[in-house]
């Protein structure tokens, strides 16, 4: 295992930036070199290193804190929506391989539904509803999630349905949710991680898009979108407001994306040869 | 393929109905009354009671939704509470900035990525590959909104070359008009042309190996002509669907990057729609982009029948 790893760069150079990137996460609850919202406007709009290692925004914040706490905010509404549309999206999907039938051409419709809506107009829609926010967010972003892991999961789990020792197990009388959970699961769980890691990068995205449009998290919480669309008002005398965030997110995606492709190729028997 | 195809239009009408009837039960239940946000604070309950009675708000819903379905089946999409003119004019304005918006970021994304895809697969595995892999690897995980941000800091703030947003209107002139929508349209190509740079160098390779593809190098085509003029061609089915499915994405990156360069298009009219709680603007705008995106899907699923006969026999 070990030795394999390193000869999988991409798997490598993803599970290295995710790993650093959770580990500044964590560490952002119990330290962050200045506290992230404290001000000090004699210093603000400093350039990276004249003031704190990345500089300070439009009212003295310490950027780099800002970040710290922006990767934690970022990372933990990621996975949060992820967890829901995993867990809802794989309990519908098998379900609807079990049954077949009308529940599963129901199944299908209702994905195709809510795919047609594009999740930032109904994170937009829900966020007139029940206000901006955290829960808002996560449940935005957790619902479009439901239908790709239900296709997914439904998919899958027709394939190893047709197996002969489901088959068998089916023979020995098992019970259709006993062989969903002991034959089905298990073997479709390494599609299930895959696409977690891609879609933790795509609800990322989606966090910093909706946070930039102030859908997101209200302030003072520091996140990178928000971060993003303050910077607006001050291209010309500090640039790097709006680069950094924007550095943070396209590494966090990007470590997700090569985690998850990664894992793919680990994982795909076909590739073990 | 008639009996398919039949099929295909019922299902695509059916989701269309279901998608309009979620639309407007989901904005039916959002809180404040457009009655009330229309006449202020000062109104009377008379008056209030007097224009909800003309809006037909006092309407049950399932009343109400079939008087806006017929509407939209005529062209009468409402009217805008907050600009007082007929939503439906209003967004053909917008559209004629979203609907050029996102016809060059498609064309932009194609052109970058097919031939970057195509000359990674032929030479796959060399530094090429390995270079164009790297490139649309960064490409995906930027944020096109963040795209913007950074071509604003380059070109307008910093060169001055390009406009650093708005829009002058077509009126003055096609070239104006252009250069205004050409770093947004940049901006929301780049993150694409990643997408699609992947999917065509695997779909490219994936050929490469056919049969037919031999036959060519075979009969002395070399391999310049063996993969462009037979690869690519049989490789055009994943390529396809991915710009079909990657259309939700581009109309999410058209709100934000609308609203990043100040572009008065339909991603930013949902965005003010909603700031505004202008109900029926937002309504039809989500109906206008989730109808969009289900036409996007139909169409994918017609191309597959043209690009691949085999698909045409039912299952």
């Amino acid at each position: 295992m070990n030795a394999r790893i390193f000869r999988r760069p991409v798997l490598l150079i993803g599970a290295v930036i995710t790993l650093a990137l959770l580990a500044v996460a964590l560490m952002s609850l119990i330290w962050t070199p200045l506290p992230p919202s404290q001000m000090n406007i004699v210093q603000r709009l400093k350039p990276p290193l004249d003031a704190g290692l990345l500089g300070t925004d439009q009212f003295g914040r310490d950027i780099a804190s800002m970040l710290m706490v922006g990767a934690w905010n970022s990372l933990s509404i990621s996975f949060a929506a992820v967890a829901i549309g995993a867990f809802a999206g794989t309990v519908v999907g098998t379900t609807a391989a079990m049954w077949r039938g009308l529940f599963e051409l129901c199944v299908m419709r209702l994905c195709d539904i809510v795919f047609a809506v594009p999740p930032i107009l109904s994170a937009m829609v829900l966020g007139a509803f029940i206000g901006a926010g955290r829960f808002t967010v996560v449940i935005a972003i957790g619902v479009f999630m439901v239908p790709v892991f239900a296709r997914l999961t439904l998919a899958a789990a027709r394939q190893i349905w047709a197996r002969d020792y489901v088959t068998a197990a089916v023979g020995i009388g098992r019970s259709k949710s006993k062989i969903t959970l002991f034959h089905i699961l298990p073997n479709i769980a390494n599609q299930i991680i895959v696409q977690v890691a891609i879609q933790l990068g795509l609800a990322i995205l989606t966090e910093a898009g909706l946070s930039f449009l102030g859908l997101g998290l209200s302030p003072p919480a520091p996140s990178w979108g928000r971060m993003l669309a303050d910077s607006q008002t001050f291209f010309g005398q500090a640039p790097w407001l709006a680069i950094l965030p924007g550095l943070a997110i396209a590494l966090a995606v990007l470590g997700l994306n090569m985690l998850g492709d990664g894992l793919r190729d680990m994982l795909d028997p076909r590739n073990n040869t | 393929m008639i009996a398919i195809l039949t099929r295909q239009v019922a299902s695509l009408f059916v989701t269309l109905l279901v998608v309009s009837l979620l639309i407007f039960t989901v904005m039916d239940l959002l809180p404040g009354d457009p009655a009330a946000i229309m006449l202020g604070t000062s109104a009377t309950p008379e008056t209030l009671a007097a224009l909800r009675t003309q809006m037909g708000l006092d309407q049950p819903l399932p009343v109400r939704y079939l008087a806006w379905l017929a509407g939209v089946f005529q062209g009468d999409l409402g009217q805008s509470y907050t600009y007082g003119v007929p939503v439906a004019g209003l967004m053909a304005e917008r559209l004629w900035v979203t609907l050029p918006l996102a016809l060059m970021a498609v064309t932009l994304s194609i052109a970058i990525a097919v031939p970057l895809g195509v000359q990674a697969a032929y030479r796959h595995n060399g530094p090429f590959d390995l270079l164009a892999g790297a490139i649309s690897y960064v490409s995906i995980a930027v944020p096109a909104f963040w795209v913007g941000l950074l071509l604003i800091i380059l070109f307008s703030t910093t060169l001055g070359w390009m406009p650093a947003g708005g829009f002058p209107g077509w009126d003055a002139g096609l070239l104006a008009g252009f250069q205004a929508l050409l770093l947004p349209a940049v901006a929301l190509a780049l993150p694409q042309a990643g997408v699609l740079t992947r999917v065509s160098r695997a779909a490219v390779l994936e050929v490469m190996n056919e049969d037919f593809v031999r036959t060519a190098r075979a009969k002395g085509l070399g391999e310049r002509g063996a993969v462009w003029r037979h690869a690519l061609p049989n490789a055009l089915i994943p390529v396809v669907t991915m710009i079909g499915l990657q259309f939700t994405f581009l109309i999410a990156g058209a709100v934000l990057v609308e609203n990043v360069f100040n572009l008065p298009g339909l991603g930013r009219l949902a965005y003010q729609s909603l700031a505004q709680r202008d109900i029926i603007v937002m309504q039809d705008v989500v109906l206008f982009f989730s109808a969009l995106v289900i036409v996007m899907n139909f169409v994918v699923d017609l191309a597959y029948l043209v690009l691949d006969p085999r698909l045409r026999v039912p299952a």
